[in-house]
């Protein structure tokens, strides 16, 4: 059984192929990155695993199971959590809140019962904070916890996203340029953050990275790609000595 | 300043975060029970408006304030609460089997107009909500064997386990209790899973769907919710006033509604109750002022053009309302003499380019 699996998957946009036969597998518990230059389709890549994008072609399998004809909210009860490039917080709740909405595939009450606010509404409020007080212990969000996202800097932000994927207890974690804009010492905490969610935490890290020092500390296998296909798979070392990413980062040579 | 000691997770369940907050809407509730003792009956009146309006209030800000949809045809939620009432009670039924019916009858069309919104956004979904508000007022004013159409309905007051609604104070008890339920209603439900989903709903769309918030759902159930809402306060509206007919419900309503919560201050539950009592006492005061006035401005439009003065100053420089303004002055107090002109100011979000739809 393969953990995930994505297979000749493929879209376009008119007649600008973003994505071009792409397939890779994932194992249980790596980290797996895709690298590639602006444009070659690596986000495109995450929002066809988040189905915000109908497919042209091609099946992805997390456990076996097809993911298409599922609708993008029911992805997240599958067990994958993702975070955004730029950043998708909700700016004005607090962090608290934030990583609370991340709890939302683990609600149990019904509408009636949180109107009234029952006992289990009040059991089950207390058990969602235990899970994020979790969380926030973990990433060192506590002198954070109860401000607003909008008034927190960029950094910290990309912690707090962070924050609320892992919240929904995710199998697959989707990194979308975890290090985009934050600073060498910031970027020393998230390769940290990532190889404990690796290890300890046990998720399956699928990531897109541009930062090669992040990507070779901290993925198992990498995958890059240039104008929408695969042109080379290995481990980070292999991957970067490829003649076909060198040609595909600077250019043929004269 | 008062700093909260927290020991428990508990602790931030609370309704009331600490004694001070008890001892304030303890009071608040005590002059409010007190009211009718104290308190004419051109006052009461008053009252009775400013409460209904609060539940109108509510609703909205649950749409607007925390689900960041808008609806320009709240209006025709309160005709639906108020004709309900009044066919029902005309059957002989009383008055707690009517009201439920008529939240769940205004509920269920709230749902049926939270499906455009699932596709529309911003100025479209105004658009037709705006025109759901038409369709709603030429229906009561078309289906005559029904609603009688132009000439109205007439309601007698309320009547429930032998005890007569219809005095000032017994009707204003019953008008403050269903508010204060609204609230509580609400209240509970921000601080359970659903309400959360609403406020990422509002916040982004992109992301709540990513952390498993159905946004079809969650946007008809909130168009649903503030729709019951709304038809809550228009059976006690219908009784208010005891005659109803279709130009009590057109879109000048919904407007007057919507300004409700944009003045008291979006995203905040006070506001929907400061916004309802500042609604109805602006007419009144302008009514007042018109005494002191020429009579050639003193006309007929004034009290449009000072609501649309009103509204556009508040936008320009109050967006967060009358509770913003409250806040702003309370933390100047509490911080006296650190308070920054800039605290309030919101910060320029990062920019999002990965806006999908």
């Amino acid at each position: 059984m393969s953990f995930f699996k994505v297979d000749n998957l493929g879209i376009r946009f008119g007649g600008v192929v973003a994505v071009d036969k792409v397939s890779f597998e994932v194992k249980r518990g790596e980290c797996y990155t895709i690298i590639g230059p602006n444009g070659a389709g690596k986000t495109t890549i995450f929002n066809l695993i988040g189905l915000l994008y109908p497919a042209t072609s091609g099946r992805i399998f997390l456990e076996d199971r097809e993911l298409t004809g599922f609708s993008p909210h029911q992805v997240a009860d599958l067990g994958i959590a993702r975070t955004f490039q730029n950043i998708e917080l909700f700016e004005h709740a607090t962090v608290l809140q934030n990583l609370l909405i991340g709890r939302h595939r683990h609600r149990k009450t019904s509408l009636w019962q949180e109107l009234i606010f029952t006992g289990a509404t009040r059991r089950a409020e207390l058990a969602q904070r235990e899970a994020v007080e979790k969380v926030i212990d973990f990433l060192d969000l506590a002198k954070v916890r109860d401000s607003l996202v909008a008034g927190l800097p960029y950094g910290v932000r990309k912690v707090v996203e962070l924050g609320r994927a892992l919240a929904t207890e995710p199998k697959l974690l989707l990194l979308d340029e975890p290090s985009s804009g934050l600073n060498p010492e910031e970027t020393d905490d998230m390769a940290f953050w990532i190889e404990d969610i690796k290890r300890h935490l046990g998720v399956t890290v699928l990531m897109v990275e541009h930062d090669m020092n992040l990507v070779s500390r901290v993925s198992d296998r990498v995958l890059a790609l240039n104008l929408g296909s695969a042109i080379a798979e290995g481990t980070p070392a292999e991957v970067q000595a490829h003649p076909a990413v060198i040609e595909a980062y600077l250019g043929k040579a004269a | 300043m008062r700093f909260l000691f927290k020991t428990g997770y508990a602790q931030d369940l609370r309704l009331f975060k600490h004694g001070g907050q008890v001892f304030w809407y303890g009071l608040l509730v005590a002059l409010l029970l007190a009211a009718p003792f104290a308190v004419g009956e051109y006052g009461m009146s008053q009252l009775h408006f400013i409460l209904i309006y609060s539940i109108v209030g509510l609703g909205l800000m649950l749409l607007v304030g925390f689900t960041g949809q808008i609806s320009l045809g709240h209006a025709a939620f309160l005709a639906v609460g108020a004709y309900t009432e009044a066919l029902l009670q005309a059957r002989g039924l009383p008055f707690f089997v009517s009201l439920p019916v008529a939240a769940l009858l205004s509920g269920a069309l709230g749902w049926v107009l939270g499906l455009p919104a699932l596709r529309l956004k911003g100025t479209y979904l105004a658009i037709a909500t705006l025109a759901f508000n038409i369709i709603v007022e030429e229906v009561t004013a078309r289906w005559e064997g029904l609603t009688g159409g132009n000439s109205g309905l007439h309601l007698k007051p309320i009547e429930m386990f032998g005890i007569d609604f219809g005095g000032d104070a017994s009707f204003y008890y019953l008008c403050l209790a269903l508010t204060v339920l609204s609230i509580l209603a609400l209240m509970n439900l921000l601080r359970s899973p659903t309400g959360r989903a609403f406020v990422a709903i509002r916040d982004s769309e992109i992301s709540a769907s990513c952390m498993g918030v159905n946004l079809a759902t969650y946007k008809t159930m909130s168009f649903a919710l503030s729709a019951a809402f709304t038809g809550i306060a228009g059976a006690l509206y219908a009784h208010k006033v005891s005659f109803i007919s279709p130009e009590q419900f057109t879109l000048l309503q919904s407007i007057e509604l919507i300004t409700i919560v944009i003045l008291g201050g979006v995203g905040f539950i006070h506001g929907a109750v400061l916004g309802a009592a500042f609604v109805i006492v602006l007419p009144q005061l302008i009514s007042i002022a018109k005494d002191y006035l020429p009579s050639n401005i003193a006309g007929s439009g004034l009290q449009a053009v000072v609501f649309g003065l009103v509204l556009i100053g508040f936008i320009i420089f109050e967006p967060l309302g009358l509770y913003g303004r409250w806040l702003k002055v309370r933390t100047w107090f509490e911080l006296f003499p650190f308070y920054r002109r800039g605290m309030f100011r919101r910060q320029k979000s990062y920019m999002k380019s990965e806006r999908l739809k």
